[in-house]
């Protein structure tokens, strides 16, 4: 099992990301080997579809759940296209919220944006 | 110049400063006349003009369409895309139509052929005429992402030749669709209030249009005894003030009948036709001394 994280910086003792298409990093921890690795988001900076071809990343990564503050329409479209299910994530590092979801207290993600295209978010 | 219409673009930084109000009436002052409302989320100058004998026009974008039964699933389209309008997940190929920019790459590209292209609308333009002015109005569908298709679509309405003059009601704001809308302008008109706000919101526009190289001039709006800060901002930069519209009462009511001051009323009449006067000089003025450089 596969789980990623969005990410400001490459360290799992720091916050989750806000925002999911333009985040730097994703954090990808594989619940067998215990190994985190990290993805640089390519997508991060493209002037738009930015969630769509994070999802897309993310779905070649072979990533099976996300933790995530909060997702857009098209990239919840992705997602599910992948299989990959999404969490909301807590208040918190990324390793406190891997733990929480190891421990089944996060609740799945079920409201996704309209995306902000450019409007502020 | 004779041969080609002067092209006059109505912007402001914001809404509800006047454009509509402005750029009807200087096409109503100018009486023989082509409007083009290209605020194509919230068009609003036919209410004052009631075209009459009003014709409309589906707009349409291209939209790929896949066939998945041809699709290899080489993911070609999603490596091309620049909008990101393309995903390929579980051996299935997607597409988000509102991100799709319409470029057709991906159906060239695509090597099983499996991509074609359709016609999605995404607007409607209206044409009918008001005492003199051919008026044409863009609607957006809703739920669409860009006016660009419907914006083009009505700025090609412009003639090519004769001298009437064209006056185009831009959208609020300094973003890609306003950018779009002045492109073909030989002047801008920039409407602004009396407010610190308002002298901002000039200043965003004043930006654009400076970042166009546009000859341009500003239409302070809502005039009252006492400070302006548009006007300040106007001597500041040198931008010349074209004209001044009073906080007027009678204008107001006017207005919101659907009235249109220049037809209805004398005082606004004179208003209008010295500043459609001034607009005329500057844009020679522009005219003349781009010829000279």
């Amino acid at each position: 099992m596969k789980i990623t994280i969005p990410m400001n910086e490459q360290n799992a003792e720091s916050g989750v990301c806000p925002s999911f298409g333009r985040a730097p990093y994703f954090l990808l921890y594989d619940t067998n080997t215990k190994e985190i690795k990290w993805i640089a988001n390519s997508a991060a900076e493209s002037s738009g579809g930015a969630g769509i071809a994070a999802a897309q990343l993310l779905a070649d990564s072979g990533a099976d759940e996300l933790i995530t503050p909060r997702c857009g329409e098209n990239a919840e479209k992705v997602l599910s296209g992948a299989k990959i299910k999404a969490y909301r994530a807590m208040d918190g590092t990324a390793k406190e919220n891997l733990e929480a979801l190891a421990a089944g207290k996060l609740s799945p993600l079920s409201e996704f944006h309209a995306g902000f295209h450019g409007h502020g978010g | 110049m004779a041969d080609k219409p002067l092209t006059v673009a109505v912007l402001s930084g914001k809404g509800g400063t006047g454009k509509t109000l402005v750029s009807v009436n200087l096409a109503a002052a100018a009486g023989d006349a082509v409007y083009l409302d290209c605020d194509v989320e919230e068009p609003n100058g036919h209410l004052f003009f009631k075209p009459e004998a009003a014709e409309e026009e589906t707009v349409a974008v291209k939209i790929p369409q896949i066939d998945t039964a041809l699709c290899t699933g080489c993911r070609k389209c999603v490596e091309f895309c620049a909008f990101h309008a393309r995903a390929f997940t579980g051996n299935h190929p997607m597409l988000f139509d509102e991100v799709c920019h319409s470029c057709g790459g991906c159906a060239l590209l695509c090597p099983a052929g499996a991509i074609r292209e359709t016609d999605k609308a995404v607007g409607t333009v209206f044409s009918g005429v008001s005492d003199g002015v051919d008026v044409y109005t863009g609607r957006l569908n809703i739920g669409e992402a860009s006016g660009i298709p419907v914006i083009k679509r009505l700025l090609s309405k412009i003639p090519n030749s004769g001298n009437r003059p064209v006056f185009i009601d831009c959208p609020p704001g300094s973003a890609c669709a306003v950018m779009e809308s002045i492109q073909d302008a030989d002047f801008c008109v920039l409407v602004a209030e009396p407010t610190i706000f308002g002298a901002h919101n000039l200043a965003m526009v004043y930006e654009l249009v400076s970042l166009f190289h546009k000859p341009f001039g500003a239409v302070l709006n809502k005039c009252q005894a006492g400070e302006n800060p548009s006007e300040t901002f106007c001597l500041e930069h040198r931008i010349p003030i074209l004209g001044r519209i009073p906080f007027d009462a009678e204008l107001g009511a006017l207005n919101a009948e659907g009235g249109i001051a220049a037809r209805e009323n004398e005082r606004y009449r004179a208003l209008f036709g010295s500043l459609l006067e001034q607009i005329g000089k500057e844009a020679r003025h522009e005219a003349a001394s781009d010829s000279q450089r």
